[in-house]
């Protein structure tokens, strides 16, 4: 099937109704994106689907056909955005990092603490209580401004 | 690669009569009881847990045997018919008669403290379990080597494990090797189990002669894995009218679930931490864990402090009430400072820091006003003291003498530990450290991977020890480098004479004792203190209530590194409002029957409120820096500081988690005039 994967086209052949999260783990190798519980509570499994974030382990593969998917290997744009993770500790052991950080890339670019929180309900940190991960946002946001982004 | 998985019971007591498979076995590896080479435990304190059941059943979800195959899919169908003989089992602690362990700390005269009281005040409290939930669950990869095996896997303690496999395998030390992966959170969790997941992947891979993987899913995780012990814990309370406490006695019970796995270790230090940190002439604590047909509970960050602690601080809001004082003011008269003796006669030293994270969370908050404020709204203000001791209770530390080597490299130096990093910052802090010691840039120094095959037994990563016990072995490590090195750089040194390995072993300071027979003495080197302040909201029709900010004040000895410690705070408090308000375990035959985050509520982005984590700091003359422990004791205060906040509200609660159901059942009571409270 083909799809668009960070940026490059492909063509991969799996399952139509195998998991988006093993097709990527698996067929493409791809292990940035965790699986935490499979039943898209967690968000640790999170990618771009045109530009959405979505759970990956609730999208079967038949649905990305001619796609596009961001995984966290492939997001480049959010340099800024990973450099803020680290220095603020909004990632401690770093399994919903990945997830959390492709959430936080497709909030708006000036969102709120309040919008943040609406758009990371979905997920799950269990080691940072979500402050350093606030803290590494706003912080990315403060840097785009400053070289005007 | 094979898949492997396990295949559990379904009953939570009984007998097993048969198995028998109910699928084509071609090409599958099944193991039971009767594979395993050496003994069948799971070999920690007690080696009373079977790896493999072999006729009794304790508890549902215990592993009878397992399956192997290449193909997954292929072994979620495999299914196994298995015939028990069903027993009743014994759910309820307050009736069980089998014991795990039985403790009692004695200090002065209860009956005379008693008789010096004006007002006894009593009363009883409960903490449901708690789900560790770190988001990567248990998995491991095990590979058969060289007549032994290796084994890979998402844990904390790579020696425990390496134990664990001698004995279940009845190999000589050297030919098993753990060692960790990247592991995405612990929190107890990841403690003592991976001894059960990598002894089962061991055995799969020793039949087959091939390498297992074994993943727990979301739901086996939760339905089979330990838990935070549940507690019932009463306290009898003697106070004079000025608000001095005069008699504690104090009785704590703990379920530990089927088998004993750390309960006697939970125990032990739940019941050292039950009067909070308060100064009394007279207590009595006794303490006991005990058998039910549930999955074994374990270790869970605090480790049986959050649970008596919860206890003890709703305890101090009620006597405050019942005497007519401010909560702040009851627990100024009582707080433990430099000086004065714990419950098992520790004298504390200069680092005793309760009256500085009170006054400074007071103050931050502006508490006594605020409360005055809020009194008769639909918001209440609510805090709670605590304090955390740092490393293994009581001569623990002795017994584990730990090791940690630093060897010269080109570059600079290698910090070999066990100690792991899940996520607290282990290698991060230990290589500041050494690299501060030595004097040399932090880039200097590397960290070796935690591989039994490659460092040596540091002890656990549990117990707030990691920073304070295993960092001060790798200071005083780094100490003795830098005068052999004599102010050659590594590489100078390297050529001039070769290789340079120092390796040293944890030193008990002089002036620390303990008897384990007596339970008197110094039950760790130091302690953290804590002092949370919560509000919350309450909903009247939906029982609902929501933290809407927190602030932990925390004393920490020295931040080594503050974005950690900040985080440890942040994160531990986000924990402790799970326990306070969300974290429900619905039991069905003893087993959790919500094992899935649809239906078992961590706190979200929505439900965690802002945390304004304050680090303090007093030295530990014998921590690195004067550092002392932090992972845990940020997770003793969140539950009672929001339930003195419910009980503000006029709220009587004395049993967790809070959930709407129980605010609602609790009968929202006219709100008394503010007075003196």
């Amino acid at each position: 099937m083909k799809f668009h994967l960070n940026g490059r086209a492909v063509d991969v052949s799996a399952h139509p109704m195998k998991r988006l999260l093993d097709v990527l783990r698996e067929d493409c190798g791809l292990t940035g994106t965790k699986e935490g519980c499979g039943e898209g509570e967690c968000g640790a499994c999170t990618v771009l689907l045109d530009g959405e974030p979505v759970n990956s382990c609730l999208v079967p593969f038949a649905q990305v056909q001619r796609g596009r998917v961001v995984t966290i290997e492939g997001l480049s744009r959010a340099r800024r955005l990973q450099e803020a993770f680290v220095t603020e500790g909004g990632a401690q052991c770093g399994i919903c990092t990945p997830g959390m950080i492709l959430a936080a890339a497709a909030l708006p670019r000036k969102a709120s603490l309040d919008e943040i929180r609406v758009g990371l309900a979905g997920n799950l940190c269990r080691c940072t209580g979500y402050e350093g991960v606030y803290r590494a946002i706003k912080k990315a946001q403060r840097k785009s401004k400053k070289v005007g982004q | 690669m094979l898949h492997g998985t396990t295949v559990r019971s379904t009953i939570p007591h009984g007998e097993l009569l048969s198995i028998r498979p109910a699928f084509d076995t071609a090409g599958f590896t099944i193991v039971d009881h009767r594979d395993i080479p050496g003994r069948n435990v799971v070999a920690l304190i007690e080696d009373d847990q079977p790896c493999l059941a072999e006729r009794e059943i304790r508890h549902a979800a215990e592993p009878i045997a397992l399956m192997a195959h290449p193909d997954r899919e292929k072994l979620l169908d495999a299914r196994l018919d298995i015939e028990y003989r069903n027993r009743p089992p014994q759910l309820d602690p307050t009736a069980s008669t089998t014991v795990f362990k039985k403790l009692s700390i004695e200090k002065g005269d209860l009956a005379r403290g008693f008789g010096q009281a004006d007002v006894v005040v009593e009363g009883e409290y409960r903490t449901g379990h708690q789900e560790q939930l770190y988001i990567e669950c248990n998995g491991v990869i095990a590979v058969p080597e060289d007549g032994g095996i290796t084994v890979y896997g998402s844990l904390q303690c790579p020696y425990y494990v390496h134990r664990a496999l001698t004995v279940l395998l009845a190999l000589p030390p050297e030919k098993v090797r753990v060692v960790q992966t990247e592991t995405g959170g612990g929190f107890g969790g990841k403690e003592e189990y991976p001894s059960m997941i990598a002894g089962h992947a061991a055995l799969l891979a020793l039949k087959a002669r091939r390498p297992v993987k074994i993943v727990y899913d979301r739901a086996e995780d939760m339905w089979a894995t330990t838990k935070r012990h549940p507690s019932i814990i009463r306290h009898r309370t003697g106070v004079t009218r000025e608000g001095r406490l005069t008699a504690m006695e104090i009785d704590v019970l703990l379920d530990g679930g089927a088998y004993v796995t750390l309960s006697p270790v939970v125990l032990s230090r739940g019941a050292i931490h039950a009067t909070g940190p308060y100064r009394c002439e007279n207590v009595q604590i006794r303490g006991r864990v005990v058998m039910t047909h549930s999955p074994p509970n374990g270790a869970f960050r605090g480790f049986g402090a959050p649970q008596t602690q919860f206890a003890a601080e709703v305890h101090m809001d009620r006597i405050a009430e019942e005497l007519g004082l401010h909560p702040v003011r009851l627990r100024e008269i009582n707080l433990l400072r430099p000086g004065d003796t714990t419950a098992t006669g520790q004298r504390l030293g200069r680092d005793c820091s309760a009256a500085d994270v009170l006054r400074e969370a007071v103050r931050r908050t502006d508490f006594r006003r605020r409360r005055r404020k809020l009194a008769g709204t639909d918001r209440g203000l609510g805090l709670a003291l605590f304090f955390h001791g740092s490393g293994f209770t009581g001569g623990g530390e002795l017994k584990l003498a730990s090791k940690a080597t630093l060897e010269l490299t080109e570059k600079g130096v290698r910090i070999l530990v066990a100690s792991t990093e899940i996520g607290q910052g282990t290698r991060t802090m230990h290589a500041q450290i050494v690299a501060d010691a030595l004097g040399v840039p932090y880039e200097c120094v590397e960290v070796a991977d935690a591989d039994t095959g490659r460092v040596p037994d540091t002890g656990p990563t549990v117990a707030s020890r990691t920073c304070m016990i295993v960092g001060k072995i790798l200071e005083d490590c780094a100490r003795e480098m830098k005068s052999r090195l004599g102010g050659l750089s590594s590489a100078e040194f390297l050529a001039r004479h070769g290789p340079l390995r120092i390796t040293k072993q944890y030193e008990k300071p002089a002036e620390l004792a303990w008897s384990d027979e007596t339970y008197r003495g110094d039950a760790y080197g130091a302690y953290a203190w804590g002092c949370d302040v919560a509000e919350v909201a309450l909903d009247r029709d939906t029982g609902e209530v929501r933290p809407t900010h927190l602030t932990a004040v925390i004393e920490v000895g020295k931040a080594i590194h503050p974005t950690f410690v900040a985080g440890q705070i942040e994160g531990g408090t986000a924990q402790g409002i799970g326990f306070a308000l969300l974290e429900k375990v619905q039991l069905k035959d003893g087993a959790m029957a919500n094992s899935q985050m649809t239906n078992y509520a961590a706190p979200t982005t929505l439900d965690t409120p802002p945390i304004d984590a304050v680090i303090l700091e007093k030295p530990y003359k014998h921590g690195p820096q004067g550092a002392k422990g932090v992972g845990e004791i940020p997770i003793d205060g969140p539950a009672p500081a929001i339930v003195n906040a419910v009980r503000h509200l006029g709220i009587d609660i004395r049993e967790i988690p809070a959930t709407p159901e129980k605010i609602l059942e609790s009968g929202v009571r006219s709100l008394k005039p503010d007075g003196a409270r």
